[in-house]
């Protein structure tokens, strides 16, 4: 692998110019965490410059798509250095200035790196202080740092400034231990929220994104793109195209572009473009694809065993063995991919919507034989992201384009681009045998998931005797020599595999309630042990006002819980639906989800990562499943593909489960993974019927409703 | 050659001289370096794009230039009134009525609408007015607040 390959400590102290710097190493735990042992920086991992001017930089490679850590990254840092958050200036995603970093995905940013940035930022405060007391000529025990200003105990007048102790300072510090951090107790900025520091420019239009970078002489790009994934060209004629004023056409092997200085010109020089196809034979689509995943998956492979799971069977007092089905889904960012590439004296500069800034660059650096030293990625705001924009095809584009051309190229994906080139979350199956013992125990647990990998099959509760399969990556990118079970790309979606795995296992714990006439929370409380998510259960329980139910309503209003722990969070989720009984159609009326995410850096972000993410789970549930004939991708525009609008969104109450004494824990993903049983759970409760499928299109609810009697 | 296009754009006089069936998006974006209108689908599906011209929402990305001739166009970079956000644009902060941003440009011109032709809007009248506007983070339920509290902070007297 070439992704060993740190910023060079010599370039970015010449970029840095005067201050202090302040560089953390980050132990090889935090690496494994994000899952890259093999990808290791070299020696540092975070690092923030003190300048001369009192102003404090923060270099992160952890990007803002709207999960707020521009803000919550700011927080961190202010509180640990001691300084105002609007002392702070926030670098993110630029290759060039900010340390190595794998990506931002994972809900990772505040569980991972996040230490590293608060040790940077005590770091940094105990050298300045440091300074100060050779400075003032005072002991460091009795100096004082507040709003970036040390002073002495006592004497306030005595003091200096971190701008003025870092006036030709130049100096460096590496974090290779960790640092003393500030005591929860004294927390005056985490823990808080604060206006985000993205808020203005978001509600004025002055936000850049990528596509709203413009540089002098620029063109505009759109790409030829085959009918369906596996087809191949077998003719094309440029000439019409190449006779419209101002249109560049370029093609090279793969790349088949057209462009011109005004986006529209070139969007229609596209459709000027002759290609004839040859078609591979299209066979699969939404319905059939579970039968050739299961035909073509690999044998699963045992991940977890305990116990006897086969005697366990035989001694059950009852058995249950069920099957859960999920679709294709997209990511359908507001914001499609977008590049702009400029080729200058060697040098490639790609501004990208990209969730993996040093990757992108890597990739872009391998796809144009470039070394990686000249090649710089550059991070503006991202229009969400949602595991979507890990993948970066659109800034290869736009670099092989800029170098062709020699001119600076946007490639900007159309709507449909984006849902051709979408790495889909896959479709995927699990299923389960679980048994109860005589006391309505759980004494077995055999789980097999094809094609969403493990992510959420780690159960809450403990049955003795547990057996996890696992058949398939998840992730079938380039790079593997295995073939793709899956007709086209996919990839990671927010909490990826956690989807399906907590839909299936929560239902499944619900159907063993139903069958035993057990209410579905005491069921649960009655298998829990774990403190942590029982109290995380039952807060839920207390905000929503859970009544105990044994037996499903006639009316088609009934209510839902499920829980899960992803990403190191505990999350309780209970929702209230109305099916109606004629269409099938789900109205969702209301939600409460409690999360236990550890110390919450700050409070406002992570409830509106829990709306958010429930509310995109809808999605999911009820509405969203690419449908698709073979390579060819049906859906390539909202008109088709239904995503949650606003008629369909409940209210949503998010609590939060205070636990300051953990360390902070994932908050982007846990919410959205309890979506699927939640919701299918309060569907059985109002109606008796039990869905196995997502989405619950209404349909498919209606088939369902009619063949157990109910219209 | 066409005669040159006039109109007013977030209050000053604009004339351009080029093909008058260009969409109004590319021109807001390419011509006049108006990015705060974003695309996210080029169908008029989603919102994003929302702009006002006239009083009515023009979806940008589907709407010719010529359209707009002699009108009154609003974009979010006009919603600002003498250096002061809008009550809109400031319940939007307030409620945290955005993750991304990326949407917020076409819900704030859609929302400002609702509430020049509505000033009182119910909340049902909210989201059905807002239905075709969509956001992707799931900002929806604190869209909705941040209407009604705009709306409300215009019922009281100045």
């Amino acid at each position: 692998m070439s992704a060993r390959q740190p910023l060079e400590r010599r370039r970015f102290l010449q970029l840095l110019g005067g201050g202090i710097v302040v560089l953390v190493g980050l132990g090889p735990d935090a690496l494994q965490a994000e899952g890259a042992s093999h990808l290791v920086p070299e020696d540092f991992n975070a690092f923030l410059v003190v300048g001369e001017n009192g102003r404090i930089t923060l270099l992160s490679g952890k990007v803002e798509m709207g999960q707020g850590v521009m803000t919550s990254q700011a927080q961190m840092l202010a509180e640990e250095l001691g300084v105002a958050l609007n002392a702070i200036d926030v670098v993110l995603g630029d290759t060039d200035r900010c340390p190595w970093d794998m990506g931002t995905y994972g809900s990772l940013t505040t569980s991972t790196f996040g230490p590293a940035l608060r040790a940077a930022g005590a770091q940094a405060r105990s050298a300045l202080v440091s300074l100060a007391a050779g400075r003032l000529g005072v002991p460091e025990a009795q100096l004082r740092v507040r709003n970036g200003v040390v002073s002495v105990r006592g004497a306030p007048e005595k003091s200096i400034s971190f701008g003025a102790l870092s006036k030709g300072a130049r100096m460096v510090r590496v974090v290779d231990q960790p640092a003393v951090l500030r005591a929860v107790a004294t927390f005056q900025i985490i823990g808080t929220s604060p206006v985000r520091l993205d808020a203005i420019q978001k509600v004025t239009g002055a936000a850049k994104y990528t596509a709203d970078i413009r540089r002098p002489g620029m063109l505009y790009a759109h790409l030829l793109r085959p009918p369906m994934h596996g087809a191949t060209r077998t003719s094309l004629v440029v000439a019409s195209a190449e006779r419209l004023p101002g249109v560049t056409v370029v093609h090279e092997d793969d790349l088949i572009a057209v462009l011109h200085a005004d986006d529209e010109s070139a969007a229609l020089a596209l459709a000027a473009l002759h290609a004839t196809w040859a078609l591979p034979d299209a066979t699969l689509d939404q319905d059939n694809i579970f039968e050739h995943l299961l035909a073509t998956s690999p044998e699963p492979r045992e991940v977890t065993r305990l116990g006897d799971p086969v005697a366990a069977r035989k001694l059950a007092v009852r058995v249950f063995d069920t099957t859960f089905h999920k679709g294709y889904v997209a990511h359908a960012a507001l914001e499609p991919h977008a590049a702009l590439a400029e080729f200058s004296r060697g040098r490639m500069t790609v501004w990208a919507s990209t969730q993996t800034p040093f990757p992108t660059r890597d990739g872009i650096a391998k796809a144009l034989g470039l070394p990686i030293s000249a090649v710089r990625v550059i991070t503006p705001l991202i229009g969400g992201g949602f595991g979507g924009k890990s993948a970066f095809g659109q800034a290869i584009e736009a670099a092989r384009l800029a170098r062709i051309t020699g001119k600076p190229v946007q490639v900007a994906w159309s709507r449909a681009d984006e849902f051709y080139n979408d790495t889909f979350d896959p479709a995927a199956l699990v299923t389960i045998a679980s048994g109860v013992d005589q006391a309505g125990l759980v004494s077995l647990w055999d789980y097999s998931v094809i094609a969403a990998g493990t992510r959420g099959t780690k159960l809450p509760y403990a049955p003795p005797n547990l057996r996890v399969r696992s058949s398939g990556k998840l992730f079938e990118t380039a790079g593997t020599d295995a073939p793709s079970v899956h007709p086209f790309a996919v990839g990671a979606w927010r909490g990826p595999g956690a989807n399906m795995n907590v839909f299936a296992a929560e239902s499944q714990i619900d159907i063993m309630a139903a069958a035993l006439g057990i209410d579905a929370l005491e069921f649960r409380l009655r298998n829990l042990t774990d403190a942590r998510m029982r109290r995380v259960l039952q807060t839920a329980a207390s905000t929503f006002g859970w009544k105990a139910s044994t037996t499903p309503a006639a009316g088609g209003r009934g209510c839902g819980v499920a829980c899960c722990i992803d990403a190191g969070t505990y999350v309780a989720t209970m929702a209230e639906v109305q099916v109606d009984l004629r269409s099938g159609r789900v109205h969702v009326l209301r939600v409460v989800c409690a999360e236990d995410l550890g110390l919450v850096i700050n409070p406002e972000g992570a409830r509106m990562q829990i709306e958010g993410g429930l509310t995109m789970g809808l999605g999911y549930v009820l509405s969203e499943e690419l449908r698709f004939h073979g390579g060819e991708i049906l859906d390539r525009n909202f008109d088709s593909y239904e995503i949650p609008r606003f008629s369909v969104v409940p209210r949503i109450e998010a609590v939060l489960v205070q636990n300051d004494t953990l360390a902070p824990q994932g908050g982007g993903e846990p919410a959205i993974t309890t979506t699927g049983a939640v919701i299918a759970n309060a569907v059985y409760a109002a109606t008796g019927v039990r869905m196995l499928r997502l989405p619950m299109l209404p349909a498919r609810l209606q088939q369902a409703m009619l063949a157990q009697g109910i219209h | 050659m066409k005669n040159p296009i006039h109109f007013q754009l977030n209050g000053q006089a604009v004339t351009l001289d080029i093909d008058d069936e260009r969409p109004l998006l590319g021109v807001l974006r390419g011509e006049l370096g108006l990015t705060g209108t974003k695309y996210g689908c080029g169908a008029a599906l989603c919102g994003a794009c929302t702009v006002m011209a006239d009083g009515q929402a023009v979806r940008a990305c589907k709407t010719p230039l010529r359209n707009v001739a002699g009108k009154s166009v609003v974009t979010v970079e006009g919603l600002m009134h003498r250096g002061k956000l809008s009550a809109l644009q400031q319940a939007f902060i307030d409620f945290g009525a955005f993750q991304c941003g990326y949407c917020t440009s076409g819900m704030l011109m859609s929302a400002t609408l609702l509430l020049h032709n509505s000033p009182h809007p119910t909340r049902a009248e909210i989201v059905s007015h807002m239905e075709r506007n969509l956001c992707r983070c799931g900002a929806h339920q604190r869209i909705v607040m941040a209407i009604e509290a705009a709306a409300l902070q215009r019922r009281q007297p100045a």
